[in-house]
């Protein structure tokens, strides 16, 4: 058989260098591949897909009301990333983010809920600081079972988590409901002093996006500056090497959680202390798993990732627009989301692989 | 009833769900993938298997679909995983997004509507036996898992379609330069590990509890994957694990009916808690997870 006759097949060959072009594009790439194929799922579902698109992707853009209002969905979703990202580098998988966000809702509740008399500046910081603290202590039960135990990681935090979501339910049908609430699922508003100031007048932005920012800054210095973050790469990248060169594994995942839960934590607290102004079942939105794409689209590296929550914040906005203006489901966001992850991994491989085609070997001969 | 012979009727029927899906999760875990979008895998069979059933398409027809629907997402895992080299992790949960999302977009117009469960088939005398006799009145489905976890056991102790998918995942250089085909044999696993997840979220949303709600896998996909861990990927053993968690969730159930006074929430976590637990109960022993761990899971392969 002449080889002419063989059919072609793609073979995925390792680029000598890793392709720091293709790292760029992969981002923006990914985007339009998603939209592609989630546009033509909404003409699956009879809906104007030039509606939904002008909706979803530029509206959240187009005026300064609902700009706004994507910033203000950013902060949570930059802070958690960023402190998962920091676990993902050095293969710690922290995915039970939600559980550790709830918990810094909770913690930080907690002063208004039983001070609800108490005035003065203090109270916003101290809701704050008392909500990192809750967060990373649910991470910290994930770190010692993972450390002491040998459980693994992903299942630990993630079991967490729904836990977590009981632990709220819990509280808001039970002693931390509001006895004024005609028996909705929601705890007293808080005073004026427990809450985050405004950082932008006339919006809702306030100062956790600042903080989220500061966090990012503070994320970038220790990973590419600090010996204790290099240390946490080398663990991700070459676990093996760091064990010779004497790096503790089991203090860099107890290092990873506790960052990652304080982060997610204080998320949680700046969430109850900001837009919502009480504990309620909506502060458990889904933030905790959409930061894990948030971290990955921004290439679990300090600066991608304030983009990548940028862009998922939008994509919330958008979605609640398309909800009214298009008759979208709520889940499409979902959808996007996983979509868009998937499509962002197919897009990451070229960055050390690149396409050949070749023709179909006979036998196995590598 | 007391509430022994209620768990006793009800656990195989419980456990169903988790069983399927955890089998599923072993085989693939065996060939070296570790896939961890089960819970978006049970969801969209879940949803598929009910609109089936709902529009009277029956409940053969109804798994058919769920079973297919679901390979066919897991091997769109499968594709960005093992073509594309991907972190399994990322693609795992990136997978089980998706699924999620596409079981609520799905669902959304059939939201508290139910359809008709399954007939229980109950074996002669074996269902008379006082206390234990429930165990033995059950719905074909259950007892089709039994075989097949009879199946799946016998294919990997005895067969050589086991060895080599044990070959694959326990040294897949090795495996290829025997003439194995690694990566085709590791898209055939998560296609079996699909369909499976598939048919237990269809037992679970047309024959469990047949009334549509959205998020009602309840993270029994990750239950499902700790199973597999409690196991030490062994099908005897996920076997008794998915007992284990029949019996949890139905003791919960028991629990509430009879007024214990114990908050609904603690009952609801009863299973994530237990999972937990027992997670670091068995991971604590090293050497047994070594003993029957699988060595390349979650590791690329790369000629």
């Amino acid at each position: 058989m002449s080889a002419l006759s063989r059919p072609f097949l793609p073979v995925l060959v390792r680029r000598e260098h890793a392709s720091l072009a293709i790292k760029l594009v992969a981002p923006p790439a990914a985007l339009g591949l998603a939209t592609l194929l989630n546009l033509g799922l909404y003409l699956l579902m009879g809906r104007d897909p030039a509606a939904v698109f002008h909706a979803m992707l530029l509206e959240p853009f187009l005026s300064w009301a609902s700009f706004s209002e994507v910033l203000l969905k950013m902060g949570p979703l930059l802070l958690i990333a960023q402190g998962l990202a920091i676990g993902f580098r050095a293969k710690v998988f922290n995915i039970g983010a939600e559980g550790q966000f709830i918990l810094g809702a909770i913690f930080a509740s907690a002063i208004p809920i039983w001070l609800p008399q108490a005035t003065g500046q203090w109270i916003w910081p101290a809701m704050l600081v008392l909500g990192a603290l809750g967060g990373a202590l649910w991470a910290s039960l994930t770190a010692f079972w993972r450390v002491r135990l040998n459980a693994n990681e992903i299942l630990v935090s993630l079991m967490l988590a729904l836990v977590a979501a009981q632990v709220l339910n819990y509280l808001l049908l039970g002693p931390w409901k509001d006895p004024a609430g005609f028996n909705f699922p929601q705890s007293v508003m808080f005073q004026y002093d427990a809450m985050v100031p405004i950082l932008i007048p006339g919006t809702r932005v306030n100062v956790s996006l600042l903080i989220a920012f500061a966090f990012s800054l503070a994320a970038w210095v220790f990973m590419q500056r600090s010996f204790a973050g290099y240390k946490l790469q080398v663990g991700g990248l070459a676990p093996r090497a760091a064990g010779y060169a004497g790096f503790n594994e089991g203090r860099a995942i107890w290092l990873s959680l506790l960052i990652g839960g304080f982060a997610a934590g204080l998320a949680g607290a700046a969430e109850v202390a900001g837009p919502l102004g009480q504990l309620q079942r909506s502060i458990s939105t889904g933030y905790g798993y959409a930061a894990i794409i948030v971290a990955y689209l921004g290439g679990l590296h300090p600066i991608g990732i304030v983009f990548s929550a940028l862009l998922m914040a939008a994509l919330y906005i958008g979605g609640d627009n398309a909800m009214v203006s298009a008759n979208l489901p709520v889940a499409a966001v979902r959808v996007f989301q996983g979509s868009l992850l998937l499509a962002y991994l197919v897009a990451i491989a070229f960055v050390r692989y690149r396409l050949e085609w070749r023709h179909a070997a006979h036998g196995s001969a590598p | 009833m007391n509430a022994l012979e209620f768990i006793v009727a009800g656990m195989l029927a419980a456990a169903t769900p988790f069983l399927l899906a955890a089998l599923g999760e072993m085989v693939a875990e065996r060939a070296g993938v570790l896939n961890l979008g089960v819970e978006g895998l049970m969801a969209l069979g879940a949803v598929i298997a009910f609109i089936v059933v709902y529009h009277g398409g029956g409940h053969l027809l109804g798994f058919v679909a769920a079973g297919l629907a679901s390979t066919a997402l897991s091997l769109v895992f499968a594709v960005i995983a093992l073509g594309f080299r991907a972190n399994q992790v990322a693609v795992g949960l990136a997978i089980g997004i998706l699924g999620q999302g596409l079981s609520a977009l799905f669902g959304k117009s059939y939201e508290s509507l139910t359809v008709k469960g399954l007939p229980k088939l109950s074996l002669p005398w074996l269902s008379d036996i006082p206390v234990i006799g429930g165990l033995f009145v059950e719905d074909v489905v259950v007892w089709l898992s039994l075989a097949a976890t009879v199946a799946i056991w016998a294919i990997f102790a005895y067969t050589k379609t086991g060895l080599v998918v044990r070959a694959v995942g326990e040294n897949p250089k090795a495996a290829h330069a025997l003439g194995y085909p690694v990566i085709a044999v590791r898209f055939a696993a998560v296609a079996f590990g699909g369909a499976l997840a598939g048919f237990a979220g269809a037992y679970a949303a047309v024959v469990y509890t047949p009334l549509w709600a959205d998020g009602m896998i309840a993270g029994r996909g990750w239950i499902a994957i700790a199973l597999v861990v409690f196991g030490t990927w062994l099908a005897s053993r996920i076997f008794l694990g998915a007992c284990l968690f029949g019996a949890v969730s139905l003791a919960s159930l028991a629990a509430q009916t009879t007024g214990l006074d114990v908050s609904s929430q603690l009952l609801s976590s009863l299973p994530y808690l237990v999972t937990i637990v027992v997670l670091g109960i068995i991971s604590s022993n090293r050497r047994l997870l070594k003993l029957n761990g699988v060595a390349s899971l979650g590791e690329p392969f790369e000629q």
